[in-house]
């Protein structure tokens, strides 16, 4: 198996997860996030599931020397820097996520519904990380 | 609660996690989709491919499953202007601090990562802070 077979079915579970979960819908993700309404606590139970499955898996996975088509793991470090840049940049997110009920994945996944509203929004998350690039990165 | 989706959300949520098992059993990687999205365009260029090839499948199973297996009608009548501010919000935001739901959700949480649960502390409070204020405060 090749790195691009390997990620290209990894991918495919990925939107799988995403639209049998129904996290691929905004609207499912503000009824998570609006705990004043008739609160949905579906997400907690994606993230549940992800966890406990991605966190047993990857304590077998790290026992081996190297991933199969590589020669290393490359992981963030485990105890990196918490600064005002980590907050900043998540509080950012949190009202963008917030305010419609997108995030990254989920905008990907809708995408291929057709509609004008995922390709708008993923349009302008293209924006949001080039204009980050354009303040942050070119120096 | 009767729009808890609790079964379909444990075995999409499980999906999830067998998804970016399996790419760092493979490929030693981490599936964080903000980051795999810049680094499909940004990384060396050899680098690009698996990524390009990640965000594909993405796509292409949601769009199977949206097409022929559909869950449930999305409605998709938000107000434009507040889309792109809130695409722009989440692209710039998840770069500063370095990863999305996936990344730090997901595989930061799984990693006990202390980054990771402080950036999704935060990320799920403000979050959860806007969506009332829309909601309750500006009544939108």
């Amino acid at each position: 198996m090749t790195k691009n077979t390997a990620s290209f079915i990894c991918g495919i579970l990925f939107g799988l997860g995403l639209t049998i979960s129904q996290m691929s819908n905004p609207d499912k993700v503000l009824a998570f996030l609006d705990i004043a309404g008739n609160w949905d606590l579906s997400l907690m139970l994606v993230m549940f599931g992800a966890l406990t499955t991605l966190s047993v898996a990857q304590y077998f996975i790290l026992k081996r020397p190297k991933p199969v088509c590589d020669s290393q793991f490359h992981l963030p470090k485990k105890r990196g820097l918490i600064d005002i840049k980590l907050i900043l940049g998540a509080m950012i997110f949190g009202v963008g996520w917030g305010l419609v009920g997108y995030c990254p994945g989920s905008a990907l996944a809708a995408l291929s519904d057709g509609k004008r509203e995922p390709f708008i929004f993923t349009i302008a998350l293209g924006i949001g990380m080039m204009l980050f690039s354009r303040f942050h990165n070119k120096k | 609660m009767e729009n808890f989706t609790p079964y379909s959300a444990l075995i999409g949520g499980c999906l999830i996690g067998l998804s970016a098992a399996l790419l760092l059993f493979f490929n030693g990687r981490v599936a964080g989709i903000s980051g795999i999205i810049v680094d499909s365009f940004s990384a060396e260029i050899e680098n690009r491919y698996w990524r390009a090839f990640f965000l594909i499948g993405l796509m292409f199973s949601a769009a199977i499953m949206n097409t022929f297996f559909p869950v449930a009608p999305v409605t998709y009548s938000r107000n434009m202007l507040l889309v792109i501010v809130s695409g722009i919000l989440v692209g710039y935001g998840t770069r500063l601090g370095n990863g999305c739901t996936s990344g730090h959700a997901v595989c930061g949480l799984a990693r006990f990562s202390l980054r990771s649960a402080v950036a999704t502390l935060t990320f799920m409070s403000t979050a959860i802070l806007t969506t009332y204020i829309m909601r309750y405060i500006l009544e939108y």
